[in-house]
């Protein structure tokens, strides 16, 4: 193994500590990634955009600045990739759609200034389904990514590339956003982890908006420490977004680094637990419940009986906030700007840009957000959902008087071909029924791998979810967890996966931009 | 366009009684703007900045851009609820509505819909006549102003015929205030009176409140008049019209009653009136019709999951309550019985809009006639002159010096209007111009003699003529003293020296 195939497979926790020990510099990690972007990218076009020169020249700045002895974060001088739904100055933000095609932000979205504050050094901007609509990266303007475990299937959506990029070592962190599940279902596909934190603990401040009041960003690492260190970066208190949080946060390294199971009650939601999940992601959820029993947790049966109206719920409340969210995009300031032939008047230019810049996922979302606000509906519709929405947050507030986590399959399968469900929308919707309720109570949650299901060898992730401001709980349970399946399996998950060769490269060109 | 039959106004009122409704936008004169640190340029000191230099993502409603609520705005808006006699609500909420036009940079405007931060007020309005109404508020809500379009091309500088459109996106974003009052009924022939004064009365609260630098000419403070009317002894309001771009208080009362007019004949015939916009043509005097507008209007209003509520404390509403000026009507009544005005003098002074500048003067030092008998005389003449604001050419604190030299003696009535000149020229304070240009009335008996006996040596018949009870003839010697003295003498004085010395002879 080269020096730097030996870097890529590196924790970000890893690869800092060699960082600040000057074993390696940042511009030679920032190298070794982007080389394996070079070299494995065509074939699972995790990225829409790489900033190599720029990346390289942050990389030389942090070297620079640790030489001369500057205190710097602990993930100083670490690559990072950022899913395309965050803007950055100076880097395309598409948010995966065409009508952003060739659009460069004049700002930074708080998470990005964050990571850039923090010495963290970004890489580029990765794929998702467009506007974070899917949950396959099919509906991607830009071709879907492709999942490293298995090259025909489906990373997981909307943040496929982001969840791609960390799981074939392209790098070792990334940025994601999860709306309904878009971090923590691409985890559960492609053997990592992914967080959604509670609503509010990171800012939404440059986050092409989906749905306001569902939309939040989080950590894709492979590792749950690593996804608590760059928590701890992202999280806090933003003056530029309203719903943010304005309390302090403790530490979710900590949570990890003392993690201990011994005495935490785990609830097991029954509605999640049935004959409609995969067998091979049943069975590897109970085994990973039952090791966390054998080591002291205490495993209880719990029931949330609205959770099964959550996805109606969603499907009114999410379009209805995207339909207002995505009317920014008319030609008038930015992106993408058709004219009819032989010209026309603003509405008709707006209107043939919609037409021609949305794909056919975003429409059939407008169009159902914009019948479901509409005067004489807005009650049956809108309302209704609202009303199940509170539902949801009572189910979670009965559970967790009960128990301190709740634990669910992240996801009914594991990662299925690409283009099975493409034309059966209900079927990819079907995809987050166990990650949406977090979404709309506004709870965080956790997905992180617990093995590959015997009957396709694919990874199956596990969820557990907190009450809303008690992210550190997720971190403790998922550390404690991942130490004891290391231990079982002798090393990261991750090594199984194949290997991407050159020869897969040629094999999926179209994946290329 | 057909030509449009106006019904005359008397006739019109016999026949239907009118119902006003009316919504002003107040632009509030925060520092920055409703929902972004970009600078607010209905504030004077961003007033004129050149075209989309006032911007920040969130005003050009830039992917990933958010909205915070500016806390000044809101405190301003609580202050305007509570002058207009107003709940203040404990919790309230922004909604979007939703519609495409290209100068609403998000295509939703963030406003307040079913939860507004104000609601139940009542505003007292005085007319220029006198008559006094109570006009009813149904609520004051918050939102933000949308950008400009400037149509390029075409004759009219309206979109129709233009050939293309420029956005300055300065204004998007515009902490505004939207007072709704309920149906005004009763107010018959004055309806169109009532609706310039219930404007004006806005506007006075505003200045006093500083909330606003409530100029209608800059758009600061904006008025739609909904006019409807309904058949003598009907209970039904009639259908209502909506007239938008009125931007004067004299259109205001000119817009209502071309509507009563030109509804009045409408239904006079048989016709049914549109529910729609109408917009005003200061030129023409008239309104033409817009956007048809119906109830059924759909802007898909849901609250704006982007902010939080709006949640005062009851602490500063009490605060803001405590801190409210005296309400217009109140201070007329009271500076009225303060300064002694007859009903008829206190109208002029109020119906000159220069009651501010008066107490000025008045707390200046100067007796409240002689500050009235300045300001509605002679500067209101020069201002008329010159086409400006009365309070532009004089600062009341002028005014106040310039009587109490005429009390005193130092300046005769016709000298103080020349050193008025020379203050409104910008020569000093009326002391130093007196000083200046040795304006001052020679006082000294003396000098006023010795014009006299020159100018009897010129006029030896004159006093005779005064003993012979021609007493008229004195003017003669009188003219020639002050011409003599250049006009620095007393009149009167000279007046009684004349007499004496006829007398004494």
């Amino acid at each position: 193994m080269s020096h730097g195939d030996e870097l890529i497979r590196l924790s970000a926790a890893d690869l800092a500590g060699r960082l600040a020990a000057g074993d390696v510099s940042s511009v030679e990690a920032t190298q070794a990634h982007l080389d394996r972007i070079g070299a494995v990218d065509g074939a699972v076009h995790a990225f829409l955009h790489v900033a190599g020169e720029r990346a390289l020249d942050t990389a030389a700045d942090i070297d620079r600045r640790r030489a001369a002895g500057e205190s710097l974060g602990e993930l100083a001088g670490v690559p990072i990739a950022i899913k395309d739904v965050l803007v950055t100055e100076g880097m395309p933000s598409t948010s995966g759609s065409r009508i952003l095609e060739g659009w460069i932000p004049p700002y930074d979205a708080t998470p990005v200034r964050k990571v850039r504050e923090a010495g963290l050094v970004p890489l580029g901007k990765t794929n998702m389904d467009e506007f974070a609509m899917g949950s396959s990266t099919e509906h991607s303007a830009y071709g879907p990514t492709h999942n490293p475990w298995d090259l025909e299937r489906i990373p997981g959506g909307s943040g496929g590339g982001s969840a791609a990029a960390v799981a074939a070592f392209e790098a070792p962190l990334a940025l994601g956003s999860d709306t309904g599940g878009s971090i923590r279902q691409p985890a559960h596909v492609t053997g990592t982890v992914g967080v959604k934190p509670t609503y509010g603990a990171v800012s939404r401040y440059g986050s092409i908006a989906l749905a306001s009041s569902l939309d939040q960003i989080g950590p894709v690492t492979r590792t749950v420490l690593d996804a608590a260190l760059l928590q701890d970066v992202i999280a806090g208190h933003d003056p530029h977004d309203s719903t943010s949080i304005a309390d302090p946060w403790p530490s979710m390294a900590d949570a990890v680094r003392r993690a201990d199971v011994a005495g935490l009650r785990i609830g097991v939601v029954k509605e999640l637990d049935s004959e409609g999940f995969q067998a091979g992601v049943r069975q590897r959820f109970h085994e990973a419940l039952d090791l966390l029993e054998r080591h002291g947790a205490e495993i209880v049966e719990v029931s949330t009986p609205n959770f099964e109206h959550a996805i109606a719920a969603y499907y009114l409340i999410l379009p209805a906030e995207a339909s207002s969210n995505l009317a920014k995009f008319d030609s008038v300031r930015f992106g993408l700007r058709v004219t009819p032939e032989g010209g026309g008047t603003v509405e008709q230019v707006m209107s043939a840009t919609r037409e021609a810049g949305f794909g056919p996922e975003v429409k059939r979302r407008i169009i159902l957000g914009t019948y479901a606000l509409s005067a004489g509906y807005y009650d049956a519709y809108y309302g209704s959902a609202q009303k199940v929405r509170t539902l949801v947050q009572r189910d979670f507030e009965s559970a967790f008087a009960n128990v301190d986590v709740l634990a669910t399959p992240t996801a009914p399968t594991t990662a299925f071909k690409l283009g099975e469900k493409l034309d059966d929308p209900l079927a990819m919707y079907l995809n987050d029924v166990a990650t949406i309720p977090a979404n709309l109570a506004g709870v965080p949650g956790i997905s992180l791998p617990v093995g590959l299901a015997p009957e396709d060898g694919l990874p199956v992730g596990i969820q557990f979810l907190a009450p809303a401001r008690q992210d550190a709980r997720l971190y403790n349970v998922g550390g404690a967890l991942e130490q004891l399946l290391l231990a079982e399996w002798g090393g990261p998950l991750l090594d199984r996966a194949p290997a991407l060769t050159t020869h897969e490269l040629l094999a999926t060109e179209e994946g290329a931009v | 366009m057909a030509r449009v039959e106006l019904m005359d106004f008397d006739r019109a009122l016999e026949l239907f009684e009118p119902v006003i409704g009316l919504e002003v936008h107040v632009e509030l004169n925060t520092a920055t703007k409703m929902f972004s640190p970009a600078p607010n340029p209905a504030n004077d000191a961003n007033h004129g900045a050149e075209p989309n230099t006032l911007v920040t993502p969130v005003c050009l409603g830039l992917p990933g851009s958010l909205p915070v609520v500016n806390g000044e705005a809101v405190r301003k808006s609580i202050s305007l609820g509570l002058a207009l006699g107003c709940e203040i609500a404990p919790s309230s909420r922004f909604a979007r509505k939703n519609y495409f036009y290209p100068d609403l940079a998000k295509n939703y405007q963030i406003s307040q819909y079913d939860e507004p931060i104000a609601f139940d007020g009542e505003v007292e309005v005085e007319l220029e006549n006198g008559r006094v109404f109570r006009v009813p508020i149904e609520r004051a809500h918050m939102e933000e102003d949308a950008g400009k379009l400037t149509h390029v091309g075409g004759s009219t500088g309206r979109i129709q015929g233009a050939e293309y459109s420029l956005v300055d996106y300065n204004r998007a974003g515009v902490p505004l205030v939207e007072i709704v009052t309920r149906p005004v009924v009763g107010a018959e022939a004055d309806a169109p009176a009532l609706a310039r004064a219930y404007v004006s009365t806005i506007r006075d609260i505003a200045l006093s409140l500083g909330i606003s630098e409530a100029r209608m000419e800059r758009g600061n403070l904006r008025c739609d008049a909904n006019v409807s009317l309904r058949p003598r002894g009907q209970e039904q309001f009639g259908t209502r019209t909506e007239t938008k771009n009125v931007n004067s208080f004299r259109s205001i009362e000119r817009a209502v009653r071309y509507e009563i007019q030109r509804q009045a004949a409408i239904l006079a015939a048989g016709g049914i009136i549109t529910q729609e916009t109408r917009h005003w043509h200061e030129d023409t005097g008239s309104t033409s019709p817009g956007r048809p507008k119906s109830d059924a209007d759909d802007y898909r209003y849901f609250p704006e999951p982007d902010l939080l509520p709006v949640v005062p404390s009851a602490e500063l509403i009490e605060e803001l309550r405590a801190a409210l000026p005296e309400a217009p009507a109140a201070r007329r009544r009271r500076l009225k019985q303060e300064w002694g005005f007859s009903d008829d003098e206190f109208q002029i002074v109020a119906n000159s809009g220069m009651l501010n500048e008066l107490a000025a003067t008045v707390a200046a030092g100067a007796t409240p006639a002689a500050a009235r008998k300045w300001w509605t005389g002679e500067i209101a003449r020069l201002a008329n002159a010159a086409d400006r604001d009365a309070s532009s050419l004089v600062s009341p604190t002028h005014v106040a010096e310039l009587a109490q030299l005429v009390e005193a003696g130092t300046l005769t009535d016709r000298l103080a209007r020349q050193v008025l000149e020379g203050v409104v020229a910008g020569e000093g304070s009326p002391q130093e111009i007196v000083d200046a240009r040795g304006l001052a009335v020679v006082s000294d008996d003396g000098a006023l003699v010795a014009a006299i006996d020159e100018a009897l040596a010129a006029q030896p018949d004159v006093l005779a003529k005064i003993r012979d009870g021609k007493v008229q003839a004195a003017g003669a010697v009188i003219g020639a003293v002050m011409k003599a003295m250049q006009g620095k003498a007393d009149a009167a004085r000279v007046r009684e020296l004349v007499l004496e010395r006829a007398n004494a002879e």
